[in-house]
Order: structure tokens, then sequence, then C-alpha cells
């Protein structure tokens, strides 16, 4: 190992994003570091219900009518999908992580098959809320 | 190997311009293990929100002051902050190029992680002991 200066040495450089044609695994890819950046962002709503509940009644109240809101409910919507993206292309991950489905054709089918999976569960996940409500 | 052994180069300056901390792997390992655990713990957590939607106050307390529903809250919590802190980091270390700001930033997203994470095993801890 020679004793060359790190500011000297070029490091390798991926090519840049705008040369690449979009494609559906990219997109996925992208999408799931974004969900992750959302959900981030819904856990500051998490705790503050939490304290809420742990301050008082009023609190509570207060937290619950902002989620019933429409601002809230549209918001809500917005992590549900987030989550259940997460979740779904999380697995996958996981799944990428021993070694298999990481060929082209699979990796294709497994995303499909987490956007179906994303779709159907924000919506089953709705229709549960609104028959609890 | 030789070289190394009497390189007067620091262990910083090494990991500047080359390689590795040798604390990657635990960052990649605890981003993994605790996705898994957060997969039952989240199931858990959107089953525990839709049964409560539109509860009172006395019933929702009522409800996470027993002991199971209060250890996967706080669990639920826990996991959620660290998996959070370590997704964020990463999105940090490759968009903030400023040595400084990168530094700064993941500094702030942890403590703000902790400060959540504290935040909520309180309040779950509170409504459990009754006070």
């Amino acid at each position: 190992m020679s004793d060359v200066k790190p500011a000297a040495r070029p490091r390798p450089l991926s090519p840049h994003l705008q040369i690449y044609r979009w494609q559906w695994t990219m997109a996925l890819s992208i999408l799931h570091r974004a969900t992750g950046i959302a959900l981030s962002v819904g856990t500051l709503l998490l705790v503050w219900w939490l304290v809420a509940a742990a301050s008082d009644a009023a609190s509570f109240q207060t937290a619950q009518e902002f989620l019933g809101s429409w601002l809230g409910i549209l918001m809500l919507m917005g992590w549900t999908f987030a989550f259940w993206y997460h979740f779904a292309n999380g697995i996958r991950h996981l799944i990428w992580d021993t070694g298999t489905w990481l060929d082209l054709p699979m990796a294709y089918r497994s995303g499909l098959g987490v956007v179906i999976f994303t779709a159907v569960m924000t919506i089953l996940t709705w229709i549960a809320g609104f028959a609890a409500f | 190997m030789q070289h190394e052994a009497h390189s007067l180069r620091t262990t910083l300056g090494r990991v500047r311009g080359l390689g590795s901390a040798k604390e990657g792997v635990h960052h990649w390992y605890a981003e993994r293990w605790t996705s898994i655990a957060l997969i039952p713990l989240n199931l858990w957590f959107i089953a525990a929100v839709i049964g409560h939607i539109g509860a009172s106050h006395a019933e929702f307390i009522a409800w996470l002051s027993r002991p199971f529903p209060a250890v996967m809250m706080i669990l639920n919590v826990a996991l959620i902050m660290y998996h959070t802190a370590l997704g964020l980091q990463v999105v940090l270390e490759d968009y903030v190029h400023n040595e400084l700001l990168k530094t700064l930033s993941i500094l702030a997203v942890k403590g703000a992680c902790l400060a959540l994470a504290v935040a909520g095993i309180f309040a779950v801890a509170k409504i459990s002991f009754g006070a």
C-alpha cells in the first residue's frame, strides 16, 4: 500500500442520474428511501399522540380531532401508503440480503408484487379504519 | 501489513482517505434486525390504531395501561426510532457533502430520534403507572 495523499487519488464515480433511462426498479428503489423519510416525519405524530394521551383528556381530544380532520386523514392516508410500501419493499430487501431473487426478471416480478401488495393493503387498512369508526 | 503497522498516519486519516472504520457492519446489521423486529411490532401497531379510532381518552388510557399493550408500544417506539436514526444517517451521508454540515446534521438527527424515543417511552410509562 503506497502513501498516496487521499485528495490526489481519483475516486471512482457512478454515472450521474440524468444519463439513466428511467426504469421501474429504479423508481421503486428511490420510493423506498422517499417513504422512509416520510415515515420518519410520521414519528413526530406518533409521539405527539402518545404524549397527548399521557398529558390529559383535553390534549388527547385535540390530537384525536386533528387526526380526524380532513388534513389529518389525508396525512394518515399518505403514511399508510408509505408504511405498506416500506414494509413490503423492506422485506424484498431482506430477501435480497440472503442472495436470492437478485436476477433481473425476479427484481421486476417482486417489484410488481410490492406495488400490488401496497395498493391492496392501503385500501384494506382504510376499509377497516372506516368500518371501525 | 508490515507497512501499515509502521505507518505514521493516524487511523482517522486512513479512514478518511481510503477505508473502513470497521463500524459499517454494525450499522448494516442493526438496520436489518430492527426491520425484522418491526414486522410483527408494526402489524400489531396498525391493528391497535384501527381498534382505537374514535376511542375516548379514558378508553385509550385503560387499554395502554395494561402490560402487554404497554410493552409492545414501548418496543415499537424504541425500534422505530432506532431504525429511523440508522436510515436517516445513510440519507445524510449520501447527500450532505460538507464534512462539518454532515457531522452536525447526523448528530442532530440522532439527538432528535433519541429525544422522541424517550418522550414516547415516558408517555407510555406514565400512562401505565397511572400518574
